[in-house]
């Protein structure tokens, strides 16, 4: 259970997002202010254009607010100079795509040693540590095959385990399951739920599918045109196998 | 990134793309190939020209004269040092102090005079020079048809072809020139020739006084004909230049009348020379000896200032023939910046993904601009060997000509290590240079709006 007067691991405060398409503005984020303690598991839902994913990227400092503030374990990421906001994605995030974002010319174990490239960790450790990583989402037999051999679910795991090779404290999964069939996603949801029981890994997650949600976050998060609509908590109906979280 | 990561990266990146990298590759290698066969031609040709120079012995050559000889009096000359009767004469001891000036490997006097020459009684009049036995090196008796002297006193002499042709009553034609020493060689090697010549001599009554007074007897000397050259050793002499070389020493010990003792005689004093030529060890040391040499009170002048212009010549010629080449390497360089702006495109996703996963703006510029530099690398290295083998082809074709023209082989081509150095590292620079845009656009890429990009 989350300790609800536990440290803050993400904390926005009227934060927006304005984008400018020709001659209209386009509200994606827009005043929202939200507090998520560490090792909650959130999900982001809504509709497309909603908004949930502006917001998600605005948390992984992959984008800037055009105001408010975004603050994660104690540092203020609109502050943040682009050097430092790289090295925050570095060792503070982790992130999971829909179309898994691997890179096709290389193995699965040099996809998941490249974070650890950026943050210059010694050449005779690194591979090591991508095996185990591997091995921790069951893909220990497949570490020198490419991500074209790799059906969906096998990429989305690699792609989990390159997430999580720096030892991040926060997940940021944007529609995980998106490109899977529902088994593999289940899989999938599984393996993340037990990565935030297990580790205490805080997980944001963005999914556009309510019943993913419910079964597997403990708050839900309602957006609709860059607002807040929705804050409810749930009890997650699924409980995770033993063997699942590593 | 630590540098092994990133030229790893860099290098797996050029391997994806191989074609197109290897043609812009193949690019570069052509620009550095015209770059460094433009270089080594201005290197080689200079080479040559400094090297036939040097062996001419004429650029590590002064020649010394004395201020008491008025005959070349000029206003330089004037303006410094004492007054020409108030100077030291040119004499044994002066040649023996000169000889001591640092940097001088020897100082012999100037003997040269005109005489009669007869071969199976037959009288010819020619201009004789004496040859210091150093001059064994010099480049104008490398092509002697027969042998240069035996030793520095030898009876022995060796013809300029004209005068071998004059020997065997052949006309020579002018502007016409069909014959060589080769084949006038055989007729004369081995051959006597008489030479009469006019004697100084100290009469026995007045030896050892301090007078200037000497006698002339006309003397015969036989001379064995030894060698015939083609080209004209003496030729810088202009209208004094000699057809007929013997040693230096037989020439001294011959004590032939030289028309600086008719001066010498009125003035009451020992004999002096002429002139000196001072062989230095190197043309670099030449103007310190021109000074010490004008510090003891002689005219001192030397060819090196020829040298300096010619060194100039070449230096322009080389930078001509630089940019000349470098025109390839740019248009090349045109070719790295389009293959890495068409990777950037066509790779903005994977720097989108990099980013996402903590790349930074410098990791993604190495990355690019180390890209830029293997291609240099690998560019100019290729370049390298085939700007050589340009420069070897251009050499070998160039003395397949001199072959047929009966010229010796000259190598006009070459490739020095530093040339190989500079060109690598210029190839890298230029590539660098050319990757700056490239690497500037990945690095400032939106990394939302790189991971949209499909």
């Amino acid at each position: 259970m989350v300790d609800p007067a536990g440290p803050l691991a993400i904390h926005t405060e009227n934060v927006c997002r304005h984008y400018q398409m020709g001659e209209t503005s386009v509200r994606a984020v827009d005043g929202i202010s939200i507090d998520i303690r560490a090792g909650e598991f959130v999900a982001l839902l809504g509709a497309s254009g909603s908004g949930k994913s502006s917001l998600l990227n605005l948390v992984a400092g992959l984008d800037r607010p055009s105001s408010g503030a975004v603050v994660v374990q104690g540092s203020d990421l609109a502050k943040l100079s682009r050097e430092a906001l790289a090295k925050y994605r570095l060792h503070a995030v982790g992130m999971v795509f829909q179309s898994f974002n691997l890179i096709p010319s290389m193995t699965l174990l040099e996809n998941v040693e490249l974070p650890m490239r950026f943050a210059e960790v010694d050449r005779g450790l690194r591979a090591e540590l991508a095996r185990r990583s591997l091995e921790s989402v069951g893909l220990n037999s497949r570490v020198t095959h490419r991500p074209t051999e790799l059906s969906g679910g096998e990429q989305q795991r690699a792609s989990l385990a390159r997430a999580l090779i720096n030892r991040p404290k926060l997940l940021l999964a944007d529609e995980p399951t998106g490109n899977l069939d529902s088994r593999t996603g289940g899989e999938i949801m599984n393996l993340i739920r037990g990565f935030n029981q297990s580790l205490g890994m805080t997980v944001l997650m963005v999914t556009h599918e309510q019943a993913l949600a419910e079964k597997y976050a403990g708050r839900m998060v309602h957006l609709a045109d860059g607002k807040i609509v929705d804050d409810i908590s749930n009890i997650p109906q699924s409980a995770v196998p033993p063997g699942d979280a590593q | 990134m630590k540098f092994y990561d990133v030229t790893d990266l860099a290098v797996r990146n050029l391997r994806e793309s191989l074609l197109r990298n290897s043609l812009t590759t193949i690019g570069i290698s052509v620009g550095v190939a015209s770059l460094v066969a433009m270089l080594s031609l201005g290197i080689g040709l200079q080479q040559w020209v400094s090297g036939r120079l040097l062996k001419s012995g004429l650029f590590d050559t002064v020649i010394v004269t004395s201020r008491r000889d008025v005959r070349n009096f000029r206003d330089q000359q004037e303006s410094a040092g004492p007054a020409p009767a108030q100077s030291p004469a040119l004499d044994e001891p002066a040649r023996q102090k000169i000889e001591q000036v640092p940097g001088v490997v020897e100082a012999f006097p100037d003997i040269r005079f005109v005489t009669e020459l007869h071969l199976d009684d037959k009288p010819h009049l020619a201009a004789v020079a004496g040859v210091p036995f150093s001059a064994r090196n010099n480049d104008a008796f490398d092509e002697v048809q027969g042998k240069f002297f035996s030793s520095d006193s030898a009876a022995e002499v060796i013809l300029q072809k004209s005068f071998a042709e004059e020997l065997l009553g052949m006309t020579p034609n002018p502007g016409v020139d069909n014959t060589t020493a080769a084949s006038l060689a055989p007729r004369l090697l081995g051959k006597e020739l008489t030479m009469r010549y006019a004697e100084r001599t100290a009469p026995p009554a007045l030896a050892g006084a301090d007078i200037g007074a000497y006698s002339v007897v006309s003397r015969e000397q036989s001379l064995k004909i030894v060698g015939v050259t083609d080209v004209d050793p003496d030729s810088m002499r202009g209208a004094a230049r000699a057809r007929l070389f013997m040693p230096l020493k037989l020439a001294q010990e011959l004590h032939i009348m030289q028309p600086s003792e008719m001066r010498d005689a009125s003035f009451g004093g020992a004999p002096t020379y002429t002139s000196l030529s001072v062989r230095v060890k190197s043309p670099s040391q030449i103007p310190d000896v021109e000074s010490a040499v004008k510090n003891l009170g002689f005219n001192a002048f030397s060819i090196v200032d020829a040298n300096k212009g010619i060194s100039q010549f070449f230096s322009v010629l080389d930078k001509f023939l630089g940019i000349f080449g470098s025109l390839a390497l740019a248009v090349a360089s045109i070719g790295i910046v389009n293959t890495l702006v068409m990777a950037v495109l066509e790779r903005r996703r994977e720097i989108g993904i990099m980013k996402a996963l903590g790349a930074s703006d410098g990791d993604v510029r190495g990355l690019f601009f180390a890209e830029a530099g293997a291609m240099g690398f690998f560019g100019g290295a290729a370049g390298v060997v085939l700007g050589f083998t340009i420069g070897r082809l251009i050499n070998f074709q160039m003395n397949l000509y001199l072959a047929r023209q009966h010229f010796p082989p000259a190598r006009i081509s070459s490739v020095p290590l530093w040339l190989v150095l500079v060109a690598v590292v210029f190839s890298i620079f230029v590539s660098l240079l050319s990757g700056l845009y490239p690497a500037a656009r990945a690095a400032r890429l939106d990394p939302v709006q790189a991971l949209r990009y499909e």
